[in-house]
């Protein structure tokens, strides 16, 4: 029987398998970033252990950092204590950083792909849950807790054992206005947050085989929210084109180019589970909850709670209501928001900020609406102002940042206030992700824009 | 990190009646600045712990050990301290019907044992111990149960897992034994494989 593209991938990094242990994989790249390395330093530290392999290492600042003022110290000391404390780790155990202010610096997910270091075939690990944006390259990539963090970087490898695979083919293609967020949001409406869990999704379809890298990688960024512990997608020769010419391209690219072309899931192999959903019916979608479970198409109404058969379901619907604010059978498109959020690993590449750049061009925002753009890296945000698209958000009345994750996790300054309600570009809406109290509807760039224009959730068909 | 042994719990446990407790619920990121292992536990359900109805700020609840939660535990993010959060709190275990993957793997390295039971056999427990908060709970690894009362329940972990709470073995110790193994699959590496290193620009 044949191989899935998980299987091959996984099979080619084994480097000791034994019965009723878990695999001990090889791990090709471990993306490093302040918030979730420190204590594995120290653990390395503490056992006089070295860093293996610090050339398959790789270390920027994101999750903490300022996006305004960036090049003056860090107000916050707590958060200075954080960034002091990885740059001081990444000299010691000779790693290479990327740091505020460097052309690199930027969310950890978005530097990988820039580089050019995320390539077809590969494991790559991090402390960060959305490392799964790089399976767009056809890469088995996942996130790891800080005691795992460790024992990649003592070993360059990780115990782990074999998850199982689901297919999700999206047929047709998809209409205007519709981008790859609202088909990543649409298949955790319909298969929930714990849909995913123990598997690798491959995604598969024609709908998928149309995405650019970059809408490839918004999908398979938000295969956690779906509970998967990775997603991916086969490498393809748009897949070849965006890795030539990055900086880290292989050498010999034709060598690696023939291992890549061999990276498919074959016509007979099997997957554990398959699902299948119409590109062509998609429409622009949103959420209305506090989970990436709870959304629904922007033409849709709120839900009634009492209409949910599930009783669990039903309570976490109240709540969520509750929580947002929100009353059965409001259309979604009434509801007002105060906050745009542009940017997240998500949707923070320069394909997003160009997407929504068109939508807004000319326009003014909303009275009482603020817009943030945060570009995901430095280079995205240096690519952007070479095309003008700062004067675009900036003329339109948005605040143009510096590189990082600033709103998508409220870790930083850029925070929601309480009540404040956001349509943000990011992955989670959970309670109080973007700020104690803070209200958050995922939506695409596209939505993203339109709502700024017009101060209630809406896609660029409504203006 | 070496851990402690788990072999045994015995303690009081809370009642969580929410599904999809998520990462952010168990430790909000403004609370991830440290950079020790230790501490965390005043960042533990931060915002819930402002209500003082919140079940863990209910005297009766003060000295749990076990938690005891609806299904879809540690959604969201891959953050260890939300293990660590809860281990600084003082809980040995969790118990819930589905944990999200990343948090079980977090938890069972870090020696924090996260049961999985029916959800039938939680809403047992929670009814038991709402009406009688001072229930004593075991939890056994050596026969792989949780008992109260006269309930014994049966739980799954694999031997692998099992054996390594049980003897409070460290992971990296034990993948080192294979260096040997590791640097013969290194030897076969292709050399198209990136490097991060000389740096490329
Ligand atoms: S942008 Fe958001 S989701 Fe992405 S790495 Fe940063 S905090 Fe995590």
């Amino acid at each position: 029987m044949g191989k899935t593209l998980a299987e091959k991938i996984w099979e080619d990094h084994v480097v000791r398998s034994a019965d009723g242990e878990p695999d001990l994989l090889y791990i090709d790249l471990q993306l490093v970033h302040e918030v979730t390395s420190a204590q594995a330093f120290d653990g390395l530290r503490l056992a006089g252990r070295k860093v293996r392999r610090p050339d398959l290492t790789i270390a920027t600042e994101d999750h903490n950092t300022p996006t305004l003022d960036i090049l003056k110290p860090i107000a916050d000391p707590v958060s200075k204590l954080q960034i002091d404390t990885l740059r001081n780790n990444a000299k010691e155990f000779g790693i290479r950083i990327h740091s505020l202010g460097d052309a690199d610096q930027g969310v950890v997910h978005v530097v990988g792909p820039q580089l050019g270091i995320t390539q077809p075939g590969m494991t790559i690990v991090c402390g960060d849950s959305h490392t799964s944006t790089h399976g767009a390259f056809g890469a088995i990539a996942f996130g790891i807790g800080t005691s795992e963090v460790e024992h990649v970087l003592a070993t360059q490898t990780l115990p782990s054992s074999r998850p199982k695979t689901m297919a999700i083919n999206v047929e047709g293609s998809l209409k205007p206005g519709v981008t790859a967020k609202d088909i990543i949001l649409a298949i955790i409406a319909q298969i929930g947050t714990g849909g995913g869990q123990g598997y690798i999704i491959e995604y598969r379809g024609s709908a998928i085989r149309e995405l650019s890298m970059e809408g490839r990688m918004t999908v398979c960024n938000m295969s956690i929210e779906a509970g998967a512990r990775a997603g991916l997608i086969a490498p393809d020769q748009k897949t070849f084109d965006y890795i030539k010419g990055k900086p880290h391209a292989p050498e010999d690219f034709e060598a690696a180019q023939k291992y890549w072309e061999t990276l498919f899931t074959d016509s007979d192999a099997k997957f554990d589970v398959e699902i299948t959903l119409d590109g062509n019916t998609l429409e622009p979608f949103v959420t209305w909850g506090t989970n990436p479970g709870q959304g629904l198409p922007l033409n849709a109404s709120v839900p009634n709670p009492a209409e949910i058969k599930d009783s669990e379901e039903r309570g976490a619907a109240e709540r969520a209501l509750e929580y947002m604010g929100l009353t059965a059978g409001t259309p979604l498109k009434n509801i007002a928001i105060d906050t745009v959020f542009l940017g997240s690993c998500t949707n923070g590449r320069i394909e997003d900020l160009r997407a929504a750049a068109a939508v807004i061009e000319g326009k003014k925002i909303a009275p009482k609406v603020r817009m943030l753009v945060v570009p995901g890296s430095e280079r995205v945000r240096q690519q952007a102002m070479k095309e003008g698209l700062d004067k675009v958000f900036l003329d339109f009345g948005a605040e143009w940042r510096n590189a990082g994750c600033s709103m998508c996790l409220g870790m930083n300054p850029d925070q929601l206030a309480v009540g404040e309600r956001s349509a943000s570009t990011s992955n989670r809406n959970f309670e109080g992700r973007q700020g104690k109290g803070g209200r958050t509807h995922l939506v695409s760039p596209l939505v993203a824009a339109a709502t700024a224009i017009r101060g209630t959730l809406s896609s660029p068909a409504d203006l | 990190m070496a851990m402690e042994k788990f072999i045994k719990h015995t303690g009081t446990a809370i009642p969580l009646r929410r599904s999809n407790v998520d990462t952010d619920q168990i430790i909000p990121a403004v609370y991830l600045k440290r950079v020790t292992r230790s501490g965390f536990e005043d960042g533990l359900f931060a915002a819930w712990r402002n209500d003082p109805d919140f079940v863990l700020n209910q005297p009766q609840y003060k000295s749990g050990t076990i938690l005891v939660a609806g299904p879809e535990f540690g959604t969201g993010s891959s953050r260890e301290h939300a293990v660590w959060a809860l281990q600084n709190y003082g809980f040995k275990v969790v118990i819930s019907s589905r944990f999200a993957d990343i948090f079980r793997g977090n938890s069972l390295k870090g020696g924090l044992l996260t049961v999985i039971l029916p959800q039938e056999a939680v809403e047992a427990i929670w009814t038991t111990i709402e009406n009688d908060p001072a229930t004593s709970i075991t939890v056994d690894l050596e026969t792989r149960t949780v008992s109260y009362g006269s309930t014994t329940i049966a739980f799954d972990l694999d031997d692998y897992t099992r054996w390594r709470l049980m003897e409070g073995l460290d992971d990296i110790g034990l993948t080192l034994k294979h260096t040997d193994a590791i640097d013969s699959f290194e030897a076969k590496r292709p050399a198209y494989k990136p490097k991060t290193l000389p740096i490329r620009i």
